[in-house]
């Protein structure tokens, strides 16, 4: 019988590094394949928009070391997807010359390394667009119009398989991909070695995130997927981890809008007839995923576009008089900003901390009685000079809120420190759209080299 | 017939973004027996998620009892996409907790395993 064996290190490569230990557990079980994602939307829209990394290079190599090693030391290629959080052309050249370096350093013996490319340039959506294409927009959004795309600063379009097969019928060793589909990054090896669809991508779909899919929950252990013509089985290699039946359904849902459907490159997994089965206390075995072509192969679009330079400023309130009437302090500082910068072309938030900072509207408490709030102000303008001016007036004027009754008329605020703090500029998804593709290759770029040696 | 508050029956009670538009919630419990209860009683519906979260039922774009894993999932829409200016939760990971305090009515025969449970 065909099998399959890949082991998944991590679910967002240089987020945080790698646990060693049960890495090296599963080296010893000779994976036909080392693979790992090292992007996310989680991360918010700034580095893509920015075209930043939100890893520390040194976790980065970290993981890429452990890897690189170990796929030369078993000669077993080894893959990953959206480089460096955002999966763009600066991630992958990023990890490419990680990748380089680490071979100089260990004396790596020659290996052949593909890097495929992942941005799209404004002006070929541009043209698209021009010449009458639809984009359609996901989850409601309206049509891709031309205002959007051109406020984007920077996009990536999400690949599938068919970029990584590509690159290993080529003879990839290492495989250092832009912006992918998470489950692409798994399912690819598996479909090249002859593992059916109906597998390959449900098991993409549960060792993307490692060990997410086994309990007690932890992050960063390795997790070995044996994949076969009509199972995968599922093993986590820390000591203190067991896939149970539950645990691998359970992740079946994890962060994804559907638990039966999962939505890719070119098609769909339909997950209702999984049949969970546990084979021993620590291993689980899946049966029963299907996937499905649909006829038109679309591939996703992220964007992100720069809304403006943005300011903190820190305030603390404990009179209770205050706290009470908060809404009318806050209305004031909002007129005296009004009155400085008139009704639009910036942006202000008030996080109140202690009422509903952390869930705005949905917060269903709604008349809180807290002791003290923490005020957050948010300040977004088009230039850094204006963002920290409109700050510095929202925030200090909490110190002056003119309220009848207010006993302590030395100061309605307490500040750490009289001072706006300077964030990253903010940045929106202002893409999240599908476009029709003829070929599922035409809008990524595959090169290749050859590394080590030397 | 006892009242139980959700948080004592559950052994997770999560959010997390799915993509940058949405914000899903699981809920899954550590009894099949109560989860089936609950499951052929409608007691945790579409409707009562809504108002907890003062949202009209069309924002929850899924609401299903998913079995393989004893659980409740539901997903809402986002307001606006993860991370715009005045985010508070940009993963969406702290969403969950007014789903706590849901009370639900069992019979006593079901809880003799949960008294004293605590969320897991």
């Amino acid at each position: 019988m065909k099998e399959v064996k890949i082991l998944s290190p991590t679910g967002h490569l240089g987020f945080t590094p790698i646990e060693e230990e049960s890495f090296w557990k599963g080296v010893d079980r000779k994976p036909n394949f080392i693979c790992a994602d090292s992007g996310s939307c989680d991360i918010g829209p700034y580095p893509l928009g920015a075209d930043v990394a939100a890893s520390p290079e040194e976790w980065q190599k970290h993981d890429l070391e452990l890897m690189l090693l170990a796929s030369r030391e078993l000669d077993v290629p080894m893959i990953i997807g959206s480089a460096s959080d955002t999966g763009t052309n600066r991630g992958v050249n990023q990890f490419a010359r990680i990748i380089k370096d680490l071979a100089k350093k260990h004396k790596l013996k020659p290996f052949k390394m593909a890097t495929i490319y992942a941005d799209v340039q404004k002006d070929v959506l541009l043209k698209r667009l021009e010449k009458g294409e639809v984009i359609e927009g996901l989850h409601g959004r309206p049509p891709l119009n031309k205002e959007t795309l051109l406020r984007t600063d920077h996009i990536v379009a999400v690949m599938g398989v068919e970029p990584y097969i590509k690159a290993l019928e080529e003879g990839a060793d290492v495989i250092i991909a832009g912006r992918s589909s998470d489950v692409a990054v798994f399912a690819a090896p598996a479909l090249w070695s002859g593992i059916p669809e109906d597998i390959a991508f449900y098991a993409g779909k549960v060792l993307e995130c490692a060990s997410f899919v086994a309990e007690p929950f932890a992050g960063k252990e390795s997790v070995l997927g044996i994949l076969r013509e009509d199972e995968v089985i599922i093993e986590p290699m820390s000591d203190y981890q067991r896939a149970t039946p539950e645990s691998v359904a359970s992740h079946a849902m994890y962060e994804r809008i559907d638990p039966f459907i999962e939505w890719l490159p070119g098609g769909y997994i339909d997950m209702r007839g999984c049949v969970y089965e546990a084979i021993d206390e620590k291993r689980t075995r899946v049966r029963g995923s299907k996937f499905y072509r649909t006829p038109e192969y679309k591939i996703k679009l992220e964007g992100s576009g720069k809304v403006g330079e943005r300011c903190f400023m820190i305030v603390g309130i404990r009179d209770p008089y205050l706290i009470a009437n908060l809404d009318r302090v806050i209305e004031w500082s909002r007129k005296k900003v009004k009155e400085r910068f008139g009704e639009s072309g910036y942006e202000l938030y008030y996080h109140v901390y202690g009422k509903n900072g952390v869930m705005g509207e949905l917060e269903p408490i709604k008349n809180p009685t807290p002791h003290e709030v923490g005020i957050i102000v948010e300040g977004i303008a088009p230039d850094l000079e204006m963002a920290k001016e409109l700050t510095y007036l929202a925030g200090r004027n909490f110190l002056y809120a003119r309220l009848v009754g207010v006993k302590g008329t030395a100061g309605a605020a307490a500040f750490i420190s009289d001072e706006v703090l300077v964030a990253h500029p903010a940045y929106e998804w202002t893409i999240n759209h599908l476009i029709k593709v003829n070929d599922p290759l035409e809008l990524f770029e595959i090169k290749f080299e050859t590394v080590g040696g030397e | 017939m006892k009242k139980v508050p959700l948080v004592d029956l559950a052994k997770t009670i999560r959010s997390k973004n799915a993509g940058v538009d949405h914000i899903t919630f699981d809920i899954i419990f550590r009894d099949r027996e109560v989860y089936e209860y609950i499951k052929q009683n409608q007691l945790i519906t579409k409707e009562m998620v809504a108002q907890i979260y003062n949202i009209s039922p069309e924002k929850i774009v899924l609401f299903v009892y998913f079995d393989p894993a004893k659980a409740i999932k539901f997903t809402i829409r986002r307001s606006k996409p993860s991370g715009s200016p005045g985010e508070t939760d940009v993963m969406g990971a702290q969403q969950y907790p007014p789903l706590f305090e849901i009370s639900l009515t069992l019979p006593e025969s079901l809880l003799k395993e949960e008294g004293g449970g605590s969320k897991g």
